[in-house]
């Protein structure tokens, strides 16, 4: 790159040294505290509210489905009166009659159990078998891999819902809690599976994983000690928000009437039966709506907040 | 910054070149970055002047600011980037205060951009062809579908790319890492501008394609060249500044800023450079009839201490033992072919990795293997380290077969023998604090107790000098290379024999790098360790190896002493590397 | 390309096979009497239980029936809906109508979704962006059903603008309410994908070489930063595609749409198993072939995709 004029001879700057003072190199700083992925994520989410809203709520839901009692006085079903037939709010019943002249709040307390549990098992039953599968066809690879990867493609083939909905018709005499959830469960999985598979095909490729196998780590141990706890951020991210979609799956599946019998109190009941009254008695079919979703809104809150404060890269984007 | 005296750099280049009027005029310019903790300076007051048709180079470390002036000149800040200070004049324009529809104008046409990454910096999903031509219509160089595409042959012919006609339609991953430069090349001067911006243009490239590929730079330009490589930068531009902390710690002629630097940080560049230490090592020994060396004589001075390569070299060289010592690996026939899956309907095709690969390393000595990618010598490490297994051949350590080790007897291998790998990001456990990580071969070979592992991990942090107070602390707290010092220590926990270094110096800044260096000789001759030095840096070698062993496609061209390859190289491929190391013909005291 | 189009479709086949197959084993293949389990607690009259016996071939071994009715499906026969009307019948009916409803769905998804997204990702951290999170993110936590009854009382009885229910014929304008409900499940998903993608898109490499370059931002925001935003959008698109047919399903039953989900949604309530069965069958075969056209778009989308194995 050398220019045709003739090279002047300029002079040579040279800036004095108090400008910028050497520092040596590489110097270690030390922080105050010690910090990783998981302290780091935590310092964040303690500074959001979102964090907070959201696991207030939780917390209110899981109180309000342990101790219904705590929270009203009046008996959900046996005070039902007919001649209260979707009636308007008083003071003791601050939000109305259904249409069997049932309590509406006392209904929505004694049914968010229903909710909470039916999410809580499809979740457990999602993670682990969404672990076990990811986690096996990721690290492992191979046909092992194959086998499993491809039994995920067809499970996820098939929307959980109409899924569901198929086995709940076939199970028509079994319907309760634990079945549904099964129901929703078994097809639910394979996002968790592949999630967890994609990550950990990333992480088993990194130089920390190479070492420890040039220390003589057994393989599984280093699945458990090296791979799996670093490829797990999003599995725990997709997780909190299945339980708000489980929830959301549970209660369309009442809705259509494959889910709980009516004799079992749920949202998703509630809903279904106060459909045909939506003109007359909205508040019957709006406040059982209200708090389905504000505990679902939560779950996914909460979910986001998570991903937010574990992932770097979705922490750049708030 | 305004009280500059007669030595500031602008005041001086101008008077020199007399009546002619600079091309790029930067007078204290401030860069900053917005955070939620306030406005971070990233650049703190340069000034620089670059005339028609010259080449000036910054030089610096990562962090210090180079990009980001470089960038603040068009104004191609990342979003929280901003400049804060000074003006920028070009061709008699004022840039810093130009709208973004104003900057639009000069972007291209009058100044163009050439990326650092070739890898990142075209669109994946639009074809070579259409990137080229939309940088042409934008520019108005050509207008007409016939006249845009002949154009933007032309720029691509020129650019290097002789097959330009019938690459058009392809998309970019189907050219490799040193086409896809020249096609960046061929956009940045696509519009025929005054200056060209050259951000690191080929740092991400092996060294012969790099060298081929600067030489497309050479039209007549004005070049603002940014780099990490000062042999590179001197032998590039006639001009250099050196930046350190956002800051011109120097500038001037190249030439005499590499033979006469002043400022400390300079010097320090110059101390730890391995492509100028390789060159005065070479001026030296050829002059010297003595051939040695430890002949060299050569003192650091106070602030190159630790940093300085050829000081490193000669007092490697003094500890090295004289008399014949037995083999710690002997490779014999090693072969690896992989199996891959070809183009179109299952054709299955095999690439031979590694292709009858023989060497063996001396104990206690340095044997360097080189090559660029995909000459298969990290393939070799690999077999060697028993993380792959070889498709022919034999691998023997100690005398020792390797291939049929199983169960205890590799366990008892894997102790003798330790990694480090390149990438200092990827090599630690991020989840897992700098004491356990360290203390892990310890516990995986149930060496010890609870109490004895861990005064062997605070040993080991002393040795590779990094602070006690790390062993509770995570990898992401640290720096590159103090994180290649924890997995230097994890790699020395079990006291091997052999240590294998797979590019473990490769990612660091030149400081840095010769700081891990140094340390790496210090731990040989305390330790008596044997290394297998994998590197595509030939410069690298010359400071570390007493042997070398050069591979291209999984062969093993060329094998002897360090002396001896870079003295009297044989094969043609050799002399290309050699070549290839930047700072060719320029004249360095020792 | 053809490569890629042929391979596409051989990997299809396991799937279908193996999802027809997990249908057919989950109703078929349980302890008891299938059919008396479909029924529930009613109680159909034998005539319908010998014809439904013979047609699901329940005299086989079980996997002579799976292949029995793999074969009436390839053939386009999934069977005899409750009334007696062979469901291929009921389909080539319906289905007109679910596709009317689908493509005003997914045009106000897409085109409403990837704009709002795309000001949003531009304009990070800006009010517009901040009030497009809040309201996808409750968009997203609402169950369909609830959006449904929420906007037919809103705009149906309270402001009056749309009817409640569907009439006969299903015309373009009774249909925009419930084109609205339906989109409005994935819309809040397409927003907030589309304004990451886009972010994360900005800030890549390539971005800044096309400012270099001299482009100008009205032509790198569509060229460069919106087309390649895309590809994330058009996959996490054709997977929710699953969640879109539970939702038409829904709506198409709360809005009375004569179409393939309101069928699926009346047979559910009646509790009539066989005729779910089918309508299930045939959605999951309408979610393979889309999955399938998504995956050669994806192709069309990403050259890498289309070049590479």
């Amino acid at each position: 790159m050398s220019s045709n004029q003739t090279p002047p001879t300029p002079a040579h700057y040279v800036a004095p040294l108090e400008e910028t003072p050497l520092v040596a190199v590489d110097a270690v700083k030390v922080g105050e505290r010690p910090s990783n992925l998981w302290i780091d994520a935590w310092r964040d989410m303690r500074r959001r509210p979102m964090f907070w809203i959201s696991s207030a709520i939780i917390l209110l839901v899981v109180l309000v489905a342990l101790f219904p009692g705590l929270f009203t006085q009046v008996p959900p079903n046996d005070d039902c009166q007919l001649s209260n037939s979707n009636g308007a709010p008083t003071a003791e019943h601050i939000l109305g009659f259904t249409k069997q002249g049932c309590d509406v709040f006392s209904r929505i307390i004694h049914g968010t159990s229903t909710s909470l549990t039916v999410g809580i098992i499809v979740t457990i039953l999602t993670s682990v078998l969404g672990i076990v599968f990811g986690m096996f066809a990721g690290y492992y690879g191979g046909w092992l891999d194959s086998v499993l990867s491809r039994a995920g493609d067809i499970f996820f083939s098939i929307p959980y819902i109409l899924a569901a909905v198929v086995i709940m018709s076939v199970f028509s005499a079994y319907r309760n809690v634990f079945v549904i959830a099964l129901a929703i469960g078994i097809f639910a999985w394979p996002a968790t599976a592949r999630v967890l598979r994609a990550e950990i095909l990333r992480v088993k490729n990194s130089d920390y994983v190479m070492a420890s196998q040039a220390l003589g780590v057994s393989r599984f141990r280093i699945l458990i000690r090296h791979v799996l706890p670093n490829s797990i951020a999003p599995v725990i991210v997709v997780t909190t928000i299945s339980l708000g979609a489980a929830i959301v799956a549970e209660a369309t599946l009442s809705f259509l009437g494959v889910g709980l019998p009516n004799s079992t109190m749920s949202w998703g009941n509630d809903i279904s039966a106060a459909q045909t009254d939506l003109r007359t008695a909205p508040q019957t079919l709006i406040y059982p709506s209200i708090a389905l979703s504000i505990t679902v809104l939560s779950f996914i809150m909460l979910g986001e907040v998570v991903r937010d404060a574990l992932d770097p890269k979705a922490r750049a984007q708030r | 910054m305004s009280d500059r005296n007669t030595t500031s750099p602008q005041t001086a280049s101008t008077a020199a070149s007399g009546a002619q009027k600079p091309l790029l005029e930067i007078k204290d310019l401030q860069v900053g970055f917005q955070t939620t903790g306030g406005i971070v300076p990233a650049v703190r007051g340069v000034d620089l002047t670059l005339m028609p048709g010259q080449t000036l180079a910054i030089v610096g470390e990562s962090g210090s600011g180079k990009s980001t002036t470089a960038h603040a000149i068009i104004n191609l800040l990342p979003g929280p980037g901003r400049i804060t200070g000074g003006s920028i004049v070009f061709d008699g324009q004022e840039l810093s205060s130009f709208s973004e529809k104003q900057m639009e104008e000069v972007r291209g046409s009058q100044i163009g951009f050439v990326p650092q990454d070739p890898m990142s910096n075209l669109n994946p999903v639009w074809s070579i062809g259409f990137q080229v031509e939309e940088t042409i219509r934008a520019n108005g160089v050509a207008t007409g579908r016939k006249e845009v595409r002949a154009h933007a042959i032309q720029v691509l012919k020129e650019a290097g790319l002789a097959d330009a006609d019938k690459r058009l339609k392809q998309f970019p991953h189907q050219f490799s890492g040193g086409m896809r430069q020249r096609v960046l090349i061929g956009i940045g001067l696509s519009a025929r501008p005054k200056l060209l911006i050259a951000d690191e243009p080929t740092s991400a490239l092996d060294v012969t394609v790099q060298r081929r590929i600067l030489d497309h730079l050479d039209i007549g330009t004005a070049v603002l060249f940014i780099t990490h490589d000062l042999g590179l930068a001197a032998e590039r531009a006639e001009q250099l500044v050196v930046m350190y902390k956002g800051k011109i710690v120097e500038a001037g002629p190249s030439k005499e800023i590499l033979q006469n630097p002043v400022h400390p940080y300079t010097q320090r560049l110059v101390a730890a450079a391995p492509s100028l230490a390789s060159r005065r090592i070479q001026s030296a020994t050829l002059a010297s009839p003595t051939h040695h060396l430890s002949d060299l004589d050569y003192a650091p001075t106070k602030v190159t201490e630790g940093l300085d390569l050829i000081a490193a070299a000669e007092e490697r060289i003094e500890h090295q033992p004289k008399v014949k010592r037995p083999d710690a690996i002997v490779v014999k026939d090693l072969t690896k072919v992989y199996k891959i899956r070809g183009q179109g309907k299952g054709a299955a095709g095999s690439l031979t990795a590694a292709d009858n690969v023989n060497f063996s390393v001396e104990k206690g000595t340095t044997t360097a293997l080189v090559g660029e990618s995909g000459s298969g010598k990290s393939t070799v490490a690999k077999m060697i380290l028993r993380l792959e297994d070889p498709t022919s051949g034999s691998i023997m350590i100690d005398g020792q077969d390797v291939a049929p080790l199983k169960g205890k007897p590799l366990l008892d291998l894997r102790r003798r023998m330790q990694p480090v790998f390149q990438d200092p990001y990827g090599s630690l456990d991020p989840l897992r604090n700098i004491g356990n990580t360290i203390a892990e071969p310890l516990s995986t070979h149930k060496v010890g107790d609870r109490a004895s592992r861990k005064a062997r991990v605070l040993e080991l942090l002393d040795q590779v000098a990094l602070p006690q107070a790390l062993i509770t602390r995570y990898p992401n707290e640290l720096s590159g290379g103090q994180r290649q010092r924890v997995a230097i220590a994890r790699a020395l926990a079990l006291k091997p024999d052999i240590v294998v270094l797979d590019e473990a110096v490769s990612a660091l800044d030149v400081l840095v790098q010769a700081q891990i260096l140094k340390l790496l000789a210090d731990l040989q001759a305390e330790l008596e360790l044997t290394y297998l030095f994998i590197t595509h840096d030939l410069a690298v070698v010359r400071v570390i190896a007493d042997n070398v062993c050069v591979m291209q496609n999984g062969k093993i061209v060329e094998a002897a002493t360090t002396d001896d390859v870079f003295d009297n190289p044989q094969e043609q491929y050799t002399k290309e590397l050699l070549n290839a190391i930047p700072g060719a013909g320029i004249t360095l005291g020792v | 390309m053809a490569g890629y189009i042929f391979r596409r479709i051989l990997q299809a086949v396991p799937v279908l096979l193996g999802t027809t197959f997990l249908i057919y084993f989950m109703v078929f293949a349980m302890p008891g009497d299938p059919l008396l389990a479909l029924f529930g607690d009613k109680t159909p009259n034998p005539a319908l239980l010998e014809r439904l016996r013979a047609e699901y071939h329940l005299d086989q071994p079980f996997i002579v029936q799976y292949f029995l009715y793999l074969g009436g499906i390839l053939r386009g026969d999934f069977g005899t809906s409750f009334s007696g009307e062979p469901v291929s019948a009921i389909l080539a009916r319906t289905f007109p109508v679910t596709i009317r409803l689908a493509i005003m769905a997914l045009f106000i998804e897409f085109v409403g979704g990837v704009l709002i997204g795309l000001v949003s990702g531009l304009r990070k951290g800006k009010l517009f962006d901040a009030s497009a999170l809040v309201v996808s993110l409750i968009f997203i936590s609402l169950p369909i059903f609830v959006i449904a009854f929420v906007g037919q009382f809103i705009f149906g009885i309270q402001l009056g603008w749309a009817r409640t229910t569907v009439s006969s014929g299903a015309p373009i304008q009774d249909l925009i309410l419930p084109a609205f409900v339906l989109a409005s499940i994935t819309f809040a998903q397409i927003v907030r994908l589309t304004r990451s993608s886009v972010i994360e898109t900005q800030s890549l490499d390539f971005v800044r070489t096309a400012y270099g370059k001299g482009l100008t931002r009205r032509r790198i925001i569509p060229v460069h930063i919106l087309r390649n935003s895309l590809i994330p959008v058009v996959t996490y698109a054709a997977t929710d595609f699953g969640v879109l047919l539970v939702g038409a399903t829904v709506t198409e039953g709360i809005f009375n749409v004569p179409g393939v989900g309101r069928t699926l949604y009346q047979a559910i309530i009646r509790g009539e198993g066989p005729t779910v069965v089918s309508f299930v069958t045939v959605m999951v075969l309408i979610y393979l072939v889309v999955n399938l056209v998504v995956d050669l778009l994806y192709g069309l989308l990403d050259p890498r995709i289309r070049y590479v194995k």
